[in-house]
């Protein structure tokens, strides 16, 4: 059974999003969706600098059977990316929403959150997805 | 029946298990009218002798000429070793090693076959082989307009003095993905890229540059130059190389300062027979940064349950049955026979073996060429040092002096006329280790005779085998 | 242990390399090679033993029961191997003049004309080099095909749910974007959602019949007039041609181009993963987009068709002729099979598909589409054992290794969770098909009783299951580069 953190907000494509508070969120993909992909064996982040637009995929994260497109959540630039999951892929299976966290975007229209889905709203999606 | 063992017997107890009254029964959610009728065209069964004497009879009426063309395909010796062991049914009729546990024989020579190639290359990761040397060329070429980051355009420098095949072949695979090949001249006294149009290209975005060693006209680049300014240019550096040159030659990892980035040819003259065109087999190469960027299978070593080691193919989340639309490319199948040909013929051959075929081919080339600017007419083209072929000019029409030739049983050459008509009466040559002194001698006769006999009447003579 | 592992310095195979010393000289000395590659060093025995120790440690059609599904694993004919063998083949360069290749060109030429008769189509060229290459060819034919009309507002093309991924993947080399249509309930694709998502920017739909969950898609002629209505093309992946052989024709069914996988129906050698052959078939109007080079025959000599004589081919897609070992093998099958051994192909390759899935039925597996006829083959899940026991596909398929038998294919088609492709081909006799059902049954014995044993499968093999994840993360890809990192 996947955790949920009710604080965060999240995606149809199994992303959350955390709310820093100073225009800046930090994305990371799922629980559920680390246990879909199984062991995860390697990273591609997107550029510090780079701009990203919601719905558009910016990353991937591989595991041996998939190798799945990270869809950004929300417009803005890439101000930070998680460097220890790297040489570590593995922490995103350990940890989804702390130390598995994948990268920070500055918002440039912080209203597109209100389109995210809640913890509720999410953890019945994947119910019934199984 | 060929190959379908059943019997009567069978056949009914098999019906009766299904619940059918006959085979065709099975078919029912076909639609009648789909069903095809008798295939006329298609001719009756042969028994295996009739086959066999239909074929001999073919094989036999393509003679066996003396092969002095090169481009592209090399006739080098292959130890007979190599494809009595390669065509032992436990690696003739295996299948790709997507159960690693049972095919372990497999995995381990592509893993054998992956360490020879970054070997000899001198790149950090070799994957399992691709069709051909041009399509691996396609694919590199994808593979630098992917992983070149700061490049934003999809244009790549390619030399004119590249295999006029290869860059076709580059062209048809690329051109619907928005992929530019810009051409670059060759120096028409060296043969080499010439560096003066090298520099118009300077500072302009090029994902990438092509680098041939040697060239299509045999001649060797300065391949160190040629790589520091494709990088002080932003460009990556795609090598496109012969494997038997490169037991002689400074391999493409050893390029320049950085090395070049992907390293691509075809592995035909490790020990894959003429045999038509195919199959032959393309190798791709690339430093560490871009192994997921390539295409193709990639084998492995890891451990089992035990920590015993194995080998398994690996990074298949690239691939097209995982990555689908995704994917770095649509490659399924490698050119596995081949690779399995080619392995054992490099552990046979070692490093020694083949710089001796190298040598012995540089030598040959160069006495071939002698002989043959002893002739009246007959003249070099380009200044440049050669590997193994080097371009003539002839005092006569290429394809009738050809033509000529073949007619006595000898094949002297490629036309470059098609594909260069800047070059004039020209022909590109090769004499391979398995060129003796005679078979030089007996070329030089011949074309002396042709020569002598008539420069603008095309010999009339038809081989009747 | 590697055959680096056994390298000794200085050894070599004396005999097989030319006997002078090598020579240098007239090689500029910057361009010459400082180091001499890492290769083996070792004797001819000690090679041929290494090489033939290693092929024991294989799973090989010649030794297994191998119902890989869509891979079609029928016996290779030996003759296939040894005429296309021959010194006249074998020694001829590709660039050989027309002149010295009249042999080997009839050879391609009949082959042409059999593919042609057999699927229906109106021309074939035989150069892509696999069944992708041949996809690859198939879509930029139709992408060529609606450029020279002007119609460029086409950029879709349609996949089933259930496609194997290098149709997709084909089409995105193609400049296409791709969309899915989901298969129905009962295995055939939903036609509703398929003429919803067709439109003007429908280039063309690329389907399999048999599909790829193993079943005849029986609307095909209704799906080709919508397509076609709509103004796009219709693709056919060849993977399942072994099915229909001398029974259905891709042409008749309304298909505009199709692939064959020559490795696949025309029993040419899996080879350890290839060299295959994709050759491509077309209607009249795809003809002049064929790939070169083609074989043509004049009425005295055959002839090549090249980018000259097929200004408006896609182009060439290998430096010469394709796999052209390859063909000569196929060339060779179809001469011995004939058109009543072609008709054989389809039927016995069904009747013993069938028998299979019946029988396994009734031992108690669970087929995906149990109301259906199987094609060539058919589809079980483990589902209901993945569930219930906690032993899944991929456990069933290792333990079978330990029993002899090759796994059929597992996880494909996507759509299936649990699945198992299963495909005999026509060339295995019952009491094969007993044994394989003998091996199931077991298995599933040990799963309900003994679950561990096939949990932990493969327990017979050179090794145990393989730990693919630091295969992944540790990339240890070359024993050279390993070396060199210490």
């Amino acid at each position: 059974m996947s955790e949920t953190p009710s604080e965060l907000l999240y995606t149809k494509s199994h992303e959350w999003v955390r709310d820093e508070g100073d225009g800046t969120v930090t994305v990371g993909i799922t629980d559920h969706a680390q246990e879909m992909l199984g062991d995860l064996v390697f990273v591609d982040p997107p550029e510090v600098g780079e701009r990203v637009d919601a719905g558009a995929d910016c990353a991937v994260v591989e595991s041996v059977k998939a190798a799945s497109d990270v869809y950004s959540p929300v417009t803005g630039e890439v101000v930070a990316i998680n460097e220890t999951i790297q040489d570590a892929p593995e922490t995103i299976n350990e940890d989804a929403f702390g130390d598995g966290w994948l990268f920070q975007v500055k918002l440039s229209d912080p209203s597109e959150l209100e389109e995210l889905l809640d913890a509720d709203s999410y953890a019945a999606m994947i119910e019934e997805e199984d | 029946m060929p190959f379908i063992p059943h019997t009567k017997a069978d056949i009914n107890e098999m019906l009766a298990a299904i619940g059918a009254d006959d085979i065709d029964d099975l078919f029912d959610e076909i639609p009648q009218e789909l069903r095809c009728g008798e295939l006329e065209k298609i001719p009756s069964a042969l028994a295996e002798m009739e086959v066999n004497r239909l074929m001999q009879g073919r094989a036999r009426e393509d003679g066996q000429a003396l092969c002095f063309i090169g481009a592209g395909a090399y006739d080098h010796h292959i130890p007979a070793a190599v494809w009595q062991l390669a065509t032992r049914g436990e690696y003739y009729t295996a299948y790709t090693p997507y159960q690693a546990e049972a095919s372990q024989g497999t995995l381990q020579l592509l893993y054998e076959y992956q360490s020879m190639m970054t070997a000899l290359t001198a790149m950090d990761v070799s994957n399992a082989s691709l069709y051909d040397g041009a399509s691996a060329l396609a694919e590199a070429v994808l593979m630098a307009v992917r992983g070149n980051r700061k490049s934003k355009s999809k244009r790549i420098l390619v030399p004119r003095s590249l295999h006029p095949a290869y860059r076709r072949v580059t062209h048809s695979i690329v051109r619907n993905q928005g992929i530019e090949l810009v051409e670059l001249a060759y120096d028409k006294e060296t043969g080499q890229i010439d560096m003066s149009r090298l520099e118009d290209h300077a500072g302009q975005d090029y994902a990438a540059l092509v680098i041939p060693q040697p060239n299509f006209f045999g001649i060797l680049e300065t391949v160190d130059e040629l790589t520091d300014w494709a990088h002080a240019n932003g460009m990556l550096v795609i090598a496109v190389v012969n494997p038997i040159a490169l037991a002689i030659l400074q391999p493409p990892g050893e390029w320049g300062i950085l090395g070049a980035d992907i390293c691509c040819g075809e592995g035909q003259p490790l020990g894959a027979p003429l045999a038509s065109g195919g199959p032959y087999f393309g190798f791709l190469c690339c430093s560490q940064a871009l192994v997921r960027q390539m295409p193709g299978r990639i084998i492995g070593r890891t451990v089992d349950l035990d920590g015993k080691p194995g080998f398994a193919l690996t990074l298949q989340a690239r691939e097209q049955h995982i990555r689908r639309s995704k994917a770095t490319s649509n490659i399924c199948t490698n050119q596995g026979l081949v690779v399995t040909a080619a392995t054992i013929h490099m552990a046979l051959m070692g490093a020694e073996g083949l710089a001796r075929v190298a040598s012995a081919c540089h030598a040959n080339t160069l006495k071939l060429t002698r002989a043959l600017f002893s002739l009246p007419g007959v003249q070099p083209v380009f200044k440049g040092r050669v590997f193994h072929e080097k371009v003539l000019r002839l005092p006569l029409n290429p394809a009738n002096a050809l033509r000529s030739l073949a007619a006595h049983n000898v094949l002297g050459g490629y036309d470059l006329s098609d594909d260069y008509p800047e070059l004039g009466d020209a022909i590109l040559v090769c004499a391979t280790e398995l060129r003796s002194d005679e078979d030089i001698e007996n070329y030089r006769g011949k074309l002396e005779r042709v020569i002598e006999s008539q420069i603008s009447t095309p010999c009339q003579l038809k081989p009747d085998w | 242990m590697l055959i680096y592992e056994q390298s000794k310095q200085g050894r070599r195979a004396t005999s097989q390399s030319p006997l002078n010393e090598v020579d240098l000289s007239s090689i500029p000395e910057a361009l010459r090679r400082k180091r001499a590659p890492q290769l083996p060093e070792v004797s001819e025995m000690q090679a041929v033993r290494h090489y033939t120790r290693l092929s024991q440690k294989n799973f090989s059609i010649d030794t297994h029961f191998y119902p890989l599904g869509s891979c079609t694993m029928k016996y290779n004919p030996r003759a296939a191997n040894s005429l296309a063998s021959l010194p006249g083949f074998l020694s001829r360069h590709p660039l050989a003049p027309e002149t010295h290749s009249q042999g080997f060109m009839a050879c391609l030429y009949e082959l042409q004309e059999i593919l042609k008769e057999v699927t229906g189509m109106h021309a074939v060229s035989l150069s892509p080099a696999a069944g992708a290459q041949g996809e690859f060819a198939g879509v930029a034919m139709i992408r060529a095909y609606h450029d020279t009309r002007g119609d460029t507002e086409r950029k879709e093309i349609l996949v089933p749910d259930a496609a194997h991924g290098t149709n997709p993947a084909s089409a995105v080399m193609c400049g296409y974007k791709v969309r899915e249509i989901p298969t129905g309930e009962d295995g055939d694709i939903d036609v509703d959602a398929l003429q919803k998502a067709l439109g003007p920017q429908t280039a063309g739909i690329m389907l399999t019949n048999p599909s790829t969950v193993g079943v005849f898609e029986r609307r095909i002629k209704e799906i080709a007039a919508r397509v076609h209505e709509a103004g796009g093309l219709l693709y056919y992946d060849g993977a399942n041609l072994n099915a229909i052989l001398g029974k259905v024709r891709p042409g008749d069914m309304g298909f505009d181009v199709i692939h064959m996988n020559l490795h696949k129906t025309f029993s040419t050698p899996h080879g350890g993963g290839g060299p295959g052959a994709g050759p491509v078939g077309v209607s009249k109007r795809l003809e002049p987009y064929l790939p070169v080079p083609m074989v043509d025959y004049d009425s005295t000599d055959y002839v090549w068709l090249t980018e000259k004589q097929r200004p408006q081919s896609i182009g060439r897609l290998t430096a010469f002729a394709g796999n052209a070992g390859v063909l000569l093998r196929a060339y060779v099958y179809a001469r011995l099979l004939g058109r009543e051994g072609m008709h054989r192909v389809a039927e016995f390759s069904t009747l013993n598909a069938n028998y299979l899935f019946k029988r396994l039925m009734q031992a108690g597996f669970d087929a995906a589409y149990p109301e259906r006829r199987a094609s060539h083959e058919f589809i079980l899940t483990l589902r209901r054992q993945a569930k219930q026991l906690g032993v899944n596909a991929m456990d069933f398929a290792k333990r079978m290794l330990d029993y002899g038998v090759h796994a059929p294919t597992t996880y494909f088609p996507l759509l299936i969770s649990e699945c198992l492709l299963i495909e005999p081909t026509e060339t295995e006799a019952k009491e094969d098909l007993d044994h394989f059902i003998e091996v199931m049954t077991a298995i599933k014995q040990e799963a309900e009783h003994e679950p561990i044993r096939v949990k932990q499968a493969p327990h017979n093999l050179p090794v145990k299951r393989l730990d693919d994840v630091r295969a992944a993360r540790d990339l240890d890809l070359s024993f050279v580069k390993r070396q060199s990192n210490r």
